[in-house]
């Protein structure tokens, strides 16, 4: 039986950062990914801070990420409201598709 | 007085130029010429008070530049010099004034001709009263402006905007030998007023300046570099082809710019820098073969060329060779008694010609004329007293002046002045010829005008023919009146005074009876013959330009002055210019200056642009290397 350690929590968080990085880049669908992709990202680093709490016996780790946990909801819902008021506009939430800021 | 005598010009031309709409072409007309009236009486009291009192004054008007030792003020000189060039200039200025009331009546731009004509009269006023180089070098420009102007008055005729351009141009050549003979005055004597120069002129004699491992004597290159100034305004030999082409202005212009008072202002230049043109021998040599190259080449130009103005246009360049060449030989009060009666008589004949185009509706070519002495006879007349005192016929102004300026080349007793007396008389037989081949040509013989009836032609209104009377009587007795004035030697009359200065006294010895009267008599003699060849047997006429055909076309071509400038100086600097423009200008500076670096920045942006593809995923994923970059670089350092 192998000791969970520290560096286990900081590899999975790695992991997830990684897959919602890709997740943004590889993804040609939808818009929606690339919102959960950053709920990703927001979860890996939640992951980092909760170990090094523990690891650190410091709790402001901790009360930090539901401080993240908070800001990621409010993000998450004005994220889709705006991809709503996007597709109301342009009738399409297709990430290839977006690109009126192209120069 | 003086003050009002010389802004009353100014005045009027502002009034005229500005205000010429709202106040009405006739009332332009009338303040124009009689600002112009008041300042000749004004001159002519001035005139009167020099001959009488010696009057002599340096009105200051404000100081134009103080700057370390250089001091420059706006001033009215008056001597006698500068008195009598008042008098020539403001009196024909205002008669010219009242003529082109007449002649320009059909024009519909007469407040801009008139204000232009005031313009150029204080100019010129400027010009003869200045008391430096400097102010003169302005008046010199004021006056090269206005004739440019005036050459160009008719806009809309190409080649009067070429005539203009041209005598801009080849003015511009002499006024930088003028330019540059006044900064080496600047740099030798430390000032520009003449007094102050000329007082020093005696200790710079033996100084010697080296250029280009040439040296020359320092006085000897500052008048060479004025007579250069002087030859572009006086229409010499080499820088003369402006003076015939500007004949496409109105005929008032070529009057009073181009006969009477600007292109004399070369030798007012040079009399008025006497005290230091007689302190160079070697100028004066050269001023007086310069004078009477330009004396026998624009007579024999003269007698075959066909436009009536273009005529006495030559006939200009050649009496400015003889006031040349007197100056040449010291005797700059008889250039100037020259000058006087030129004024005149030249006028009076410009403007004779005037009328003469006048009634025939702008018809320039003496071949298209004839036979109108009985429709014209005042201006008949009056051409033939201009003629007359031009040729030099007894009694009559040129006959004092043009004799004296043989006497005294001839009294100058060396060979140049003997050959300068031998090519005068030459040259005033061919005056005689050409100038009575312009009357016979033009009022006698078989009527040969096919556009116009001859029933049709009718004499000049009356403001025409009152300046040309007024002309007249000063053509016929202006040398007769003040011959003594001007040049009579000895005895208590110095009429000049400080003005002109002579190193050695001018010879008072009386010349040989033969050389008194050789002039008049061919003078006399060249009538009936040109009565004879012109009128009575064309024939002969043609037969001799037939036989000498090469000589007669160098003639009409005019020495081939025109194509040989063309050939040196105009078609290799276009060479110049269009090798600079195509390979320095366009395939270097270019290239490399504006248009490489607008190429060049646009590539770049083309590139930048490509970044911003609109993809929202691409901006993330390049802020997340840029972040990653900068993590790196912090971590490693």
């Amino acid at each position: 039986m192998i000791d969970i350690g520290l560096g286990h929590y900081l590899t999975l968080g790695a992991i997830i950062f990684t897959i919602g990085i890709v997740g943004i880049f590889l993804n040609r669908k939808n818009i929606i990914v690339i919102l959960m992709s950053i709920e990703l990202i927001l979860l890996a680093v939640n992951i980092n801070l909760v170990s090094f709490s523990i690891f650190l016996n410091d709790l402001t780790g901790q009360i930090f990420t539901l401080f993240i946990l908070t800001v990621a909801a409010a993000e998450a819902a004005i994220g889709l409201a705006i991809i709503v008021v996007y597709y109301r506009n342009s009738s399409t939430i297709d990430v290839e598709k977006i690109d009126s800021l192209k120069g | 007085m003086e003050i009002s005598l010389l802004f009353l010009p100014l005045v009027a031309s502002i009034t005229s130029g500005f205000f010429g709409k709202y106040i009405g072409d006739r009332a332009s007309e009338i303040i124009t010429s009689l600002f112009i009236s008041i300042s000749a009486i004004l001159s002519l009291i001035l005139f009167y008070n020099v001959i009488v009192n010696h009057y002599e004054s340096n009105v200051v008007i404000s100081t134009w530049i103080n700057s370390g030792s250089l001091n420059v003020n706006w001033s009215i000189k008056v001597d006698a010099l500068s008195s009598v060039m008042l008098v020539v200039v403001t009196l024909i200025s205002s008669l010219v004034h009242i003529y082109s009331i007449g002649y320009m009546s059909d024009d519909p731009h007469k407040p801009r001709f008139m204000a232009y004509l005031s313009l150029f009269t204080f100019a010129m006023l400027t010009l003869v009263t200045s008391d430096n180089f400097l102010q003169l070098f302005f008046g010199w420009e004021g006056v090269g402006l206005c004739s440019y102007f005036l050459i160009g008055f008719w806009f809309k005729k190409d080649s009067a905007n070429a005539a203009a351009i041209k005598a801009f141009i080849v003015n511009r050549v002499g006024d930088f030998g003028f330019a540059l003979g006044i900064f080496l005055i600047f740099y030798l004597f430390g000032t520009v007023n003449y007094d102050e120069v000329f007082q020093q002129v005696p200790q710079i004699i033996s100084k010697e300046l080296s250029f280009l491992g040439i040296h020359l004597k320092a006085i000897d290159l500052i008048c060479i570099l004025l007579f250069i100034g002087a030859m572009g305004k006086s229409a010499q030999i080499f820088l003369h082809t402006w003076l015939p082409d500007a004949m496409e202005g109105p005929t008032p212009v070529s009057a009073l710019i181009h006969a009477a008072t600007m292109v004399t202002a070369g030798v007012f230049l040079v009399v008025r820098c006497s005290p230091i043109f007689e302190y160079s021998p070697l100028t004066l040599n050269i001023i007086t073969i310069i004078g009477m190259t330009t004396a026998f080449f624009a007579a024999t130009i003269a007698l075959v060329q066909t436009d009536i103005k273009k005529i006495i246009a030559y006939s200009t360049c050649s009496q400015l060779g003889y006031m040349f060449f007197a100056a040449g030989v010291g005797a700059y009060n008889v250039a100037m008694f020259h000058l006087f009666t030129h004024a005149f008589f030249k006028a009076l004949l410009f403007l004779a010609s005037g009328s003469v185009i006048h009634s025939f509706k702008d018809e320039q070519k003496i071949n298209e004329m004839g036979g109108v002495y009985k429709k014209l006879p005042y201006t008949w007349i009056l051409m033939i007293i201009g003629t007359l005192a031009l040729t030099g016929f007894p009694f009559l102004s040129g006959f004092y002046s043009k004799d004296a300026i043989i006497e005294f080349a001839y009294l100058k007793g060396n060979t140049l002045g003997y050959y300068a007396a031998g090519i005068g008389i030459f040259t005033a037989l061919l005056t005689s010829v050409y100038s009575w081949r312009l009357i016979f040509k033009t009022f006698h013989g078989s009527y040969n005008n096919k556009k116009i009836k001859i029933d049709e032609m009718h004499e000049s209104p009356m403001i025409m023919m009152v300046p040309l009377i007024v002309l007249s009587i000063g053509a016929i007795f202006s040398g007769f009146l003040f011959k003594d004035l001007f040049i009579g030697h000895g005895g208590e009359n110095n009429f000049w005074g400080e003005s002109i200065k002579f190193l050695n006294p001018l010879s008072t010895e009386h010349p040989p009876l033969w050389i008194i009267l050789i002039t008049p008599v061919i003078v006399i003699l060249s009538i009936p013959i040109s009565y004879y060849l012109f009128v009575k047997n064309k024939k002969i006429t043609d037969d001799i330009s037939e036989a000498n055909k090469p000589l007669y076309n160098f003639l009409v071509n005019k020495w081939y002055f025109d194509e040989l400038y063309d050939a040196i100086f105009i078609k290799s600097s276009k060479k110049i210019g269009l090798f600079l423009w195509r390979n320095i200008d366009v395939k270097i500076i270019d290239r490399f200056g504006p248009d490489g670096i607008a190429s060049l920045i646009k590539n770049l942006s083309i590139k930048a642009s490509k970044f911003q593809s609109g993809f929202v995923y691409q901006y993330a994923f390049i802020m997340l290397l840029g972040f990653s970059a900068l993590l790196t670089f912090l971590i490693l350092k």
